[in-house]
């Protein structure tokens, strides 16, 4: 088994007196399932914070689709959930592979995965779009051979996220 | 139409009891590929998919699917079956196509 320590999250330093709360889940090669697993809690803790149902929804499956592109596609690689009042910020770092052709991978269903990952149903070439149709904004840097770091980031209203509080969350 | 009468109505097979029979079904959706789950099925809704690996329940969860229906009586292990119980996701099986499943069950919700 897994140890858990990895879905715990950790304060981080507030900016200029805003609320900020980080959600971190670190995720292996070939572990469908604590990748599964992180979209499923990072969920479960927005739904707690009390953020719209909608934005929740697009949230979970940026994260979704974020870590099943470092199972994939990379050796290993850490997914960060950060809340502020006015944004959420997914941030995915991987050391991996790298994109050669980003313009190519954000076109719906161009894919690189192998074909064992296909027969599973993942794939599809249509994560990254799925990011981007739930971001409002998306950046992605690359080196290949080295790794990716994506940031995808969702505007809020900052009366959706008046619960949230700096610190510690468990999820 | 809660998950459980339509499970009676088609006589589909449940493999894992009483989970989720009392949810109402509010749609279906059909899909092998786990992005196109992700991004288009609905919530309350039962999804048709030939994948049986531990990940369906990890995109069920994530999208509030009620139930998993696996057609052509493809083999379930019993692995997945007991970690749908704990996870809250149903999975109920029948020996017909994917197409004729979506075709009965989009059926029977449309008169309900």
């Amino acid at each position: 088994m897994h140890e858990r320590k990895d879905v715990v999250s950790s304060p981080c330093q507030p900016a200029a007196n805003k609320p900020q709360l980080t959600l971190r889940f670190k995720i292996d090669e070939k572990d469908f399932l604590i990748a599964g697993e992180s979209a499923s809690k990072t969920k479960k803790a927005l739904q707690q914070l009390g953020l719209k149902q909608e934005i929740v929804k697009n949230i979970a499956i940026i994260v979704y689709e974020a870590a099943m592109n470092i199972v994939i596609h990379s050796n290993h690689g850490e997914i960060k959930i950060i809340i502020a009042p006015n944004q959420v910020v997914v941030l995915s770092e991987d050391v991996g592979e790298g994109i050669p052709d980003i313009e190519l991978a954000m076109k719906e269903g161009y894919s690189t995965a192998p074909n064992e990952v296909r027969e599973m149903g993942f794939g599809a070439g249509m994560g990254l779009p799925n990011i981007k149709q739930c971001s409002n904004e998306l950046d992605i840097k690359t080196t290949v051979g080295l790794g990716t770091t994506l940031r995808a980031t969702i505007y809020l209203n900052p009366a959706d996220t008046k619960q949230v509080e700096t610190g510690t969350m468990y999820v | 139409m809660n998950l459980g009468q339509l499970a009676h109505l088609l006589n589909f097979e449940i493999l894992t009891g009483d989970i989720n029979l009392e949810k109402v079904i509010k749609g279906g959706y059909v899909s092998d590929l786990l992005s196109d789950v992700i991004a288009n099925a609905e919530e309350d809704s039962v999804w048709i998919t030939v994948q049986r690996h531990i990940n369906i329940l990890g995109v069920a969860k994530l999208k509030d699917i009620v139930g998993i229906i696996i057609p052509r009586n493809l083999h379930v292990e019993n692995e997945i079956i007991e970690k749908a119980k704990t996870e809250g996701i149903a999975i109920l099986r029948d020996s017909r196509s994917s197409f004729e499943i979506a075709g009965l069950v989009y059926n029977s919700l449309t008169r309900d």
